[in-house]
């Protein structure tokens, strides 16, 4: 067998804390990686533009929704708000500081930040209530971040069509692209530099999970009460918890404005995108980050891969919008079927296969 | 030897697909007769009976071997509140009471199956009968009662059905010594007026002496069984279960020598 889980020894502690203890996983990351970094960028511009990237972002904010949600049990409707919190946020970071001190990136991570504290602040009745009660609290986020930016055009520099499309200056990153010879404002450089952060966040919440910290969230979402008794403090946890969700909510925005639809809109933010984030969080297993992933590529692609087996099949015999609409049902009948078969989503379907193969040729 | 009512043959539960519970259980409760399954944590007590009244799927498990059959029919298909109807109640663990009707709407809800409004009222005073406890408290909600009512209202309730056979799990869970006694004695009771009780239980040695006969059941199997009388002079379940062991100290190939016998019936 090439994947093998025997024979794989710890002698010291640090190794018994990796991440990919096996080398098979081992030579498959570096593997990816490789393929991630030098061969997805050639590929064409459409793939970049409107399938890599937009899951990039997607995908980030879902695994800041599982932190809140999944580790956290806090429910959460206020995705896209905090999304929006992250893409203004970074729109103004970028106007406003003195060129010279900001790029994209250290943008980003301030945006994050705003995001977070906005978190916070929307977190405060977490401490006070549970499940759907929060819910409704943090729809009212998702509405007040909604109406904040609407009402005060000073946040998109008094456009007045409410749409500011991002002048190309601010793919500057201090002059780095001239310096490589790279178009930084083009596709493939801004898919690099959403993969690169999206990477190191999702390293970062996968090793958040194995922590101190990772391992209070859970307590916090299975038995508040037992985990209070055993000294954790349950209303910093959960405030903690909105801090990170919502500072990857804040990074997936900023990604989302700047470098997949190039303008900061309001109009993406709706409530709708909270929900396609929360399915995308269902339907990839709750709790789980590679889940997390494998839900956002299959909510993301799914309806437009089967739009496109539809159109290649019947050749245009149908209308394209009846296509869509049956790839609407056949995606909301697979959902269920899915979620009936395996109610824990992609994750726990990956870790029962897993388990299977395991024990075959000889199951129970 | 009389009747058999519910019977257990070498029934495999695997949960998830992927977890093996139970290895072959096979149990027989006569009708009539209070059976005790016993046996440490996590060896398939509780599986055993949500095996029997079909809440497995609940949990992602089933039934991948063997049947189970209740006067002679096949129950392993047959949905719990199809089985309530047959006169097969289980008593969950942890009791579940309904925390926010009172407890005599708790125990009213045992009756939702029955036609006759007056016979339910009749047993709802043979309830309070058996309980005398709880009558005192039929008008506070349930979630304000203690642990020792809350498993009378559980076993009440379970009784509004008239039924055959009660399957009883960890009735003494959390509760005083003495609680359990009076649980247990209302247990025979109630077997006196015909009901036939399968009872899964740690504390063997109450188990064991208001029980009739005894399953011992360890790693998912039914390792030993018999007549309650002879399971408590066994030196092994003495040393094992309840704790009595032979004078001095017993080596541990000893202790364990019971374990690696076939149960004499599979």
């Amino acid at each position: 067998m090439i994947y093998r889980e025997t024979g794989n020894f710890v002698t010291n502690y640090f190794k018994d804390r990796e991440i990919f203890p096996l080398k098979f996983d081992k030579i498959i990351v570096v593997l990816g990686l490789l393929i991630l970094y030098l061969y997805v960028p050639t590929t064409s511009e459409y793939t970049l533009s409107a399938h890599v990237i937009p899951i990039l972002a997607v995908g980030l904010a879902t695994v800041g929704l599982n932190i809140l949600t999944g580790l956290t049990g806090q429910l959460s409707l206020g995705t896209a708000g905090f999304m929006c919190v992250g893409a203004f946020s970074t729109y103004n970071l970028m106007l406003r500081m003195p060129e010279g001190l900001m790029s994209l990136p250290v943008a980003l991570l301030f945006s994050g930040i705003f995001a977070g504290l906005v978190g916070v602040i929307f977190g405060l009745p977490a401490i006070r209530i549970k499940g759907f009660y929060l819910l409704v609290s943090t729809l009212a986020a998702q509405y007040f971040v909604w109406w904040f930016f609407n009402s005060y055009a000073w946040f998109l520099n008094y456009e007045s069509s409410g749409v500011v499309a991002i002048p190309p200056k601010m793919y500057d990153y201090w002059g780095l692209g001239n310096l490589l010879g790279v178009d930084m404002q083009g596709y493939p450089a801004r898919y690099v530099l959403a993969l690169t952060v999206c990477l190191a966040l999702t390293y970062f919440a996968k090793n958040l999970l194995r922590s101190n910290t990772g391992r209070n969230f859970m307590s916090v979402r299975d038995r508040d009460i037992a985990a209070s008794v055993m000294g954790i403090s349950v209303p910093r946890t959960k405030l903690l918890a909105f801090f990170v969700s919502c500072f990857y909510c804040g990074v997936a925005g900023g990604i989302y404005s700047f470098l997949y639809i190039g303008n900061v809109d309001l109009m993406i933010y709706e409530i709708d995108r909270s929900f396609t984030i929360l399915f995308m969080l269902i339907i990839g297993g709750l709790g789980s980050i590679s889940g997390s992933w494998l839900g956002a590529i299959f909510v993301y692609e799914f309806p437009i891969v089967f739009t496109w087996i539809g159109d290649t099949i019947f050749q245009g015999a149908f209308n394209t919008a009846v296509v869509e609409n049956v790839s609407n049902m056949v995606y909301g009948i697979f959902i269920i079927a899915l979620l009936i078969r395996e109610p824990g989503g992609f994750a726990a379907l990956w870790g029962t296969t897993k388990q299977k193969l395991r024990m075959w040729p000889y199951p129970h | 030897m009389s009747k058999s009512l519910l019977k257990v043959n070498n029934i495999e539960v695997v949960y998830n697909h992927v977890i093996l519970a139970l290895r072959g259980v096979t149990l027989d409760v006569e009708e009539g007769r209070v059976v005790s399954l016993l046996g440490a944590n996590g060896s398939g007590k509780t599986t055993t009976l949500k095996a029997c009244s079909n809440l497995l799927h609940a949990e992602r498990g089933a039934i991948t071997k063997g049947s189970i059959e209740y006067n002679e029919n096949d129950i392993s298909k047959t949905d719990a509140y199809n089985l309530v109807k047959d006169g097969v109640v289980q008593v969950l663990e942890g009791r579940h009471c309904f925390s926010h009707l009172t407890v005599e709407e708790n125990i009213m809800t045992g009756s939702f199956i029955r036609e006759n409004p007056k016979e339910a009222k009749q047993d709802l005073e043979r309830v309070y009968d058996h309980f005398e406890r709880i009558r005192i408290r039929k008008k506070s909600l349930a979630g304000f009662t203690s642990g020792g009512e809350q498993q009378m209202i559980a076993m009440g309730r379970a009784l509004m059905s008239r039924p055959k056979l009660i399957l009883l799990d960890e009735p003494s869970m959390g509760l005083a010594p003495q609680l359990v006694e009076e649980i247990f004695a209302i247990v025979k009771n109630l077997n006196k007026e015909g009901v036939s009780f399968l009872i899964a239980e740690q504390n063997a040695m109450v188990a064991l002496k208001y029980a009739d006969d005894g399953y011992i059941i360890e790693n998912g199997r039914v390792i030993l069984k018999g007549k309650a009388k002879e399971l408590l002079e066994r030196p092994d379940v003495k040393e094992m279960y309840l704790g009595v062991g032979a004078e001095g100290k017993t080596s541990f190939r000893d202790i364990k020598y019971y374990h690696r016998r076939k149960p004499s019936f599979s």
